[in-house]
């Protein structure tokens, strides 16, 4: 599903630039829930921004269920993002005026589907994460766990190969963090295809993979249990 | 996408969930065409104000008056007093036949009128029938003085509304009589004048009648009305003519500069026409101004608007909107905020030139303001165009950015 090879990136800083990814190899296939790890600085959320096209690389191959992804420009990258990719983002980033269902339907919107046909299958996500009557609440009458599980929602109604989680737990107590993890793990055991960055030992530990980081180059990568 | 109904229904959407921005943006668009509009009615109603009072009287007339000599001449001494007679009119008449269409005499007196209780003193003009043109005298009811007056010299006056204000109370003076030094007149015609208060409170009477009653044929002022389709060239050329030939006939040095006095109305129509060219200048500056003005404050909001949106807009990015969506939907948003506000504060502001009216004309010169349909529309529509072009340019610049860097913003 993906692949990588090579994979380097800088950033401009002053005259100088900071070599943050250093040549990343990395395979990840159909229906895996890859944990990546590291410490603060690792270039964690660098690799997820670059495999989410939010963000380019410099050099190396990366490939996402075989297209070639490469220097896209914005409108294309804004079509591969809305058919391949779902995002959850610590801060949730939610759009703070539209309700919860409003938030879930939006990218459907952009995939050009009727309204209709839109409500009908936010509805069915909202019923997924277990917020089915939370429905026509905004983000801000709603507690951290029940936006990330909003977020989520949000992510899988377009459908996408691969969901992507940058801390997505980051914001959240260990309980809400464990339920959050848990309709991560049912939505992998559909046969979703998720990478979630964290760096809580036991976020990653509910992971079927853990790779880790150190400096912009992959240190371990291995099967959990 | 503009005409999509779903894009219109999410940008409702926005609208209705952003009611403070949308305020702002409305407000400011609005308010500049209120005062656009006002400012640029209040400017159209002082110029008609002064159209008005350049254009009282009629404007293809040339005045002569009777002065004193300066200058000795062919053995007159100086200061000598011309006086005009029947017979100098009739000359004049005929020598520039073709060129000049009638010769208006109009001879002044001051004197007391009483109607029964009732008595106060005016200004009577004892004139020939044309003056009523020459003057721009409307008649209300009854009718002005003609040829029958002058011949049989009857003791007919036409009087100035406020003269019958004045002496008849609520009564109608039509076919009354009104009393003057034991003559009684008979009023034959009530007029109105856009000269104002002042022309209303004259009286005409037949100058030959006048003539009678004094025992002369003098006349005090003569006002040669000529052809409507001279130009003001040949207004000028033919002043300069009846100068030469009056100053013959009544034997005045032609280098005298005085003796006789000649004014051109057509020379004041040329210059109410710069003055008014000058205002209209003026009012096009003013214009203009508030429009900038408005195009500055709307382009500002919507850097604002745009800038608090840089979030949402990472987000709508992260989760598929195209850069050429994004700007579709901040445009979108502020054409239709534009356009509705414009549309109110045009409204508005007609409401309130109309409602002006004539009220400030006492004081301010302004004379019902009023602004051309094309006008208020074109300004309307200018405002619309470059509050989109002031949206679209922070709409692209934030359309082009990565989302990374749009999601990284608050
Ligand atoms: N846009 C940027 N411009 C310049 N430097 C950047 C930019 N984004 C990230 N960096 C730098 O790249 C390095 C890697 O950042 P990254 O966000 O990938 O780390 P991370 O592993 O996600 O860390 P954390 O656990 O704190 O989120 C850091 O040193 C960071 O300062
Ligand atoms: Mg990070």
């Amino acid at each position: 599903m993906i692949d990588i090879e090579g994979l380097n990136k800088s950033y401009p800083i002053g005259n100088s630039s900071l070599h943050v990814l250093k040549g990343i190899d990395l395979k990840i296939n159909e229906g895996e829930l890859v944990a990546i790890m590291g410490s603060s600085g690792s270039g964690k959320s660098t690799l997820l921004n670059i495999i989410g096209m939010l963000d380019n690389y410099d050099s190396g191959s990366y490939k996402l269920d075989n297209v070639p992804i490469k220097d896209l420009d914005e409108t294309k990258a804004a079509k591969y993002r809305n058919k391949f990719l779902g995002f959850v983002f610590q801060s949730f980033n939610l759009i703070n005026y539209k309700t919860a269902l409003e938030n879930i339907a939006l990218p459907l919107y952009y995939q050009g589907i009727p309204r209709n046909e839109r409500q009908k299958v936010a509805q069915e996500y909202l019923k997924k994460v277990g917020l089915a009557d939370w429905a026509e609440h905004l983000p801000s009458e709603l507690s951290g766990g029940q936006k990330q599980r909003i977020a989520i929602a949000r992510a899988l109604a377009s459908q996408p190969k691969v969901l992507l989680a940058d801390e997505p737990t980051g914001a959240l107590d260990s309980t809400t963090s464990e339920e959050v993890m848990d309709l991560i793990k049912q939505i992998n055991n559909e046969g979703k295809t998720i990478l979630v960055v964290t760096h809580e030992q036991d976020i990653a530990n509910m992971c079927k993979r853990i790779i880790t980081l150190k400096d912009g180059i992959i240190m371990t990568d291995m099967k959990t249990k | 996408m503009i005409f999509n109904k779903d894009s219109w229904k999410e940008i409702f959407d926005t609208i209705k969930k952003n009611k403070l921005r949308t305020f702002l943006s409305g407000f400011t668009v609005a308010l500049g065409i209120l005062i656009f509009i006002i400012l640029f009615g209040l400017g159209n109603g002082l110029q008609s104000s002064f159209s008005m009072f350049f254009t009282d009287d009629q404007v293809n007339t040339i005045r002569v008056y009777p002065s004193t000599t300066t200058i000795p001449y062919r053995g007159y001494e100086s200061k000598r007093q011309i006086k005009f007679t029947n017979d100098d009119v009739k000359k004049i008449k005929e020598n520039f036949k073709g060129k000049i269409e009638d010769i208006v005499i109009r001879n002044t007196f001051y004197t007391q009128f009483s109607y029964k209780q009732q008595a106060n003193g005016y200004q009577v003009r004892a004139v020939s029938p044309g003056h009523k043109e020459a003057e721009k005298t409307i008649i209300m009811k009854g009718r002005y003085l003609h040829e029958g007056d002058i011949l049989n010299k009857t003791k007919h006056i036409v009087i100035g509304r406020l003269v019958e204000e004045d002496l008849f109370q609520k009564e109608n003076a039509l076919g009354k009589y009104i009393h003057e030094n034991g003559n009684s007149w008979r009023v034959v015609g009530v007029f109105q004048d856009e000269g104002g208060d002042r022309e209303e409170r004259n009286l005409y009477v037949p100058y030959t009648t006048e003539q009678r009653m004094t025992n002369n044929d003098e006349v005090d002022q003569m006002i040669v009305v000529y052809d409507k389709n001279m130009s003001y060239e040949q207004s000028l050329t033919l002043e300069k003519e009846l100068d030469a030939y009056i100053k013959n006939l009544k034997i005045i040095s032609p280098k005298d500069n005085r003796g006789i006095y000649i004014s051109n109305t057509g020379e004041e129509q040329e210059n109410s026409r710069q003055f008014a060219s000058v205002l209209q200048i003026i009012i096009s500056f003013i214009g203009i101004g508030t429009l900038v003005a408005g195009v500055i404050g709307i382009s500002n909001i919507m850097v604002f608007v745009v800038k608090e949106r840089t979030k949402e807009i990472g987000i709508r990015k992260a989760i598929g909107a195209s850069p050429r969506s994004i700007i579709a939907m901040i445009l979108q948003e502020s054409i239709f905020i534009t356009m509705i506000s414009g549309y109110t504060g045009l409204v508005v502001a007609i409401l309130i030139l109309n409602s002006i009216g004539d009220s400030l004309m006492d004081k301010y010169f302004i004379s019902s303001p009023y602004i051309e349909t094309s006008n208020a529309i074109w300004a309307t529509i200018i405002l619309i165009f470059f509050g989109a072009l002031a949206g679209y340019l922070p709409a692209r610049k934030a359309a082009k950015i990565k989302p990374i860097i749009a999601l990284r913003d608050k």
